[in-house]
């Protein structure tokens, strides 16, 4: 009977092991067939390309061609900025924000955490926020629409304040008696205790506004301000490599075009691969925190 | 002199002007730092809010919110007799209805079967790798995923391997719905199985220890202890999702589908987006359409949360 047992569940352990290691082929295949393939030959791309195990005709011709697209530098650039000041602005405010709602001597502490609790819940939808950004803030057609309108997560917020609280009251007591006032507090004691949360803030609205082009398609006119996902959509969804092939592409065009798609792929997500290893037990913790809380 | 000293202040400490002030004073700092976050809340979560009132008037650009003429329920009357209501509706809730189906219990799975993992390396390496397509921006998802699906894409192949046919799959009506919620399982099968990984983690080790001795062997601890210590956490996400049923995320909507697919494709979030900011500018009429979605879906949470609280005494509130 045991010995009966055991088998059955050494099949299910070798079962459940094949099926985890296929999960793992299926989640990654993918992103290894497109470094492949961007490493290829585009002559070949076209058509049938089997399993693509190696670079068919290795060949770092896409990349070159990418790499000395104006469309992609700015798009690089553009986002860039966005990802630094925009991340920057972020962290200060959630801080801010956070930090004020653990005063406990707050009078308003109470009605200002509601205030903030119920936007978690409601919000105005698309065309009121597009109208309040657009037409009343006349943010269009510049970068502030792209950082301030998601300026402060609240689930983030929720999730720092969780944080701060656990910092010992004695601590600020002590500073306070030294003639600290809140600012010094916030910056010189919260801050410095909370690193490891703060990393975790940097990587939640980073990789945010590197992924985010939603808002620039819509509040964006101007395509020398365009960041790298809405470059990225033109040339993967619409098709659109023409911009990048009018320097002596000649007959090959349309094969230039589809090494040029994985290549792209690569330089604008190379960057989130990197981190990724690094960061990735962070973004688990802070997911965590928010659904022990939530 | 000293009666005099004593009285007074006495009335002043307790009056309210007085009060604010001292507050005021006390915090000075805190209130410096409530001024930005204040500003921010105010201007881009509650003036949206506010700037809702535009489903009820017939928005002109010139004349703004406030000036604007009230049209009642014009919009919600309109949007019931629009020639595509049906097909929205019919969209929306199909494409919720199989990613309810399909892509809720896939995680629960995962975490059950990551669960049985004993090596713990090996486990925490398939997490990371099965995270990994979250991370990836939704327009870079989309590229592969049109070009996995195209006549000569990867995926393709596959399908045509096992007997399905050589076309692009995204070009036709009939294929959308299900390219988009199989998509949805790979992208999201890992990420979401984190909060059951953590309510398993959270499992007594000692309930195991006298299940063992009681001679329960693998599947009965499965059955008997780990499925019900996630039951709750379950049915928490199955009511917030309910909530959901009205609103697919327009994104990947809009990057997958053309105007050829609409007729399987087209849901409310992408029509309101059509409608009010890239086809044509019907602020209020597309204002009234995310109204009239937001309702349904409160409706059906709170729906869900009471069956739910009378059939499992489990409930959000």
């Amino acid at each position: 009977m045991i010995i009966k047992r055991m088998t059955g569940e050494k099949v299910f352990d070798f079962f459940n092991i094949t099926l985890m290691v296929l999960i793992a082929l299926i989640m990654l295949y993918p992103f290894y067939y497109v470094i492949m393939s961007s490493l290829s030959n585009s002559n070949f791309l076209i058509g049938d390309k089997g399993l693509m195990l190696t670079p068919k005709g290795f060949t770092l011709a896409s990349y070159k061609m990418v790499l000395n697209n104006p469309n992609i530098l700015s798009g690089y650039s553009t986002t860039i900025i966005v990802v630094v000041i925009g991340t920057t602005l972020n962290v200060m405010m959630t801080a801010l924000g956070a930090f004020v709602l653990t005063r406990k001597d707050l009078a308003v502490r109470r009605l200002l955490t509601y205030m903030i609790i119920f936007t978690m819940y409601f919000s105005g939808g698309l065309i009121p926020t597009y109208l309040v950004v657009y037409k009343y803030l006349r943010l269009g057609n510049t970068l502030w629409a792209l950082m301030l309108p998601g300026l402060i997560s609240t689930y983030n917020l929720i999730i720092m304040r969780t944080n701060f609280m656990q910092i010992p009251i004695s601590l600020e007591e002590s500073a306070k008696i030294n003639g600290a006032n809140e600012f010094v507090i916030l910056f010189k004691i919260f801050i410095p205790l909370s690193l490891p949360i703060m990393a975790v803030m940097v990587i939640f609205y980073g990789v945010g506004h590197w992924n985010s082009w939603f808002s620039a398609i819509i509040y964006i006119r101007d395509r020398s301000k365009y960041p790298l996902q809405l470059i990225l959509r033109e040339i993967l969804l619409l098709n659109d490599v023409q911009g990048m092939m009018s320097e002596g592409a000649g007959t090959d065009a349309y094969n230039i075009g589809e090494g040029i798609k994985y290549a792209t792929i690569i330089v604008a997500t190379l960057p989130i691969l990197c981190v990724y290893p690094f960061v990735q037990k962070y973004f688990v913790k802070g997911m965590m925190i928010g659904a022990v809380k939530g | 002199m000293k009666r005099i000293m004593a009285a007074p202040p006495q009335n002043t400490h307790t009056s309210l002007g007085y009060r604010i002030k001292r507050e005021l004073h006390k915090n000075r700092y805190v209130y410096l730092m409530i001024i930005p976050v204040a500003l921010y809340y105010i201007i881009f979560c509650y003036g949206p809010m506010f700037g809702v009132v535009i489903a009820f008037k017939e928005f002109d650009i010139g004349r703004g919110i406030f000036e604007s003429p009230w049209v009642g329920l014009k919009h919600f009357k309109s949007f019931l007799a629009d020639m595509y209501f049906g097909r929205l509706i019919r969209n929306t809730v199909l494409i919720s209805f199989y990613d309810l189906l399909f892509g809720f219990p896939a995680p629960i799975i995962l975490a059950l079967l990551l669960n049985e993992i004993k090596s713990l390396w090996f486990k925490r390496s398939i997490q990371t790798i099965a995270y990994l397509p979250h991370f990836i921006s939704v327009v870079v998802i989309c590229g592969m995923i049109a070009d996995f699906f195209s006549a000569d894409g990867l995926v393709t192949k596959f399908l045509v391997v096992l007997g399905g046919e050589k076309v692009n799959y995204l070009g036709d009506a009939k294929y959308f719905r299900s390219v988009f919620v199989g998509t949805n399982i790979w992208q999201g099968i890992g990420w979401n199985s984190i909060i059951y990984m953590a309510a398993l983690s959270g499992v007594d080790a000692q309930l195991y220890e006298a299940a063992v001795i009681d001679g329960a062997g693998r599947w009965r601890q499965v059955i008997h202890i780990t499925i019900p210590e996630i039951v709750p956490t379950i049915i928490i996400l199955l009511i917030l999702r309910m909530g959901q049923i009205m609103s697919v995320g327009f994104e990947k909507i809009i990057l997958l589908y053309n105007p050829g697919t609409y007729e399987t494709a087209d849901v409310i979030s992408s029509y309101v987006y059509r409608r009010g900011l890239s086809e044509s500018f019907q602020y209020s009429y597309s204002a009234a359409v995310g109204i009239f979605q937001s309702v349904v879906n409160l409706f059906l949470l709170i729906t869900a949360n009471k069956v739910s609280n009378r059939l499992t005494e489990t409930s959000l509130f």
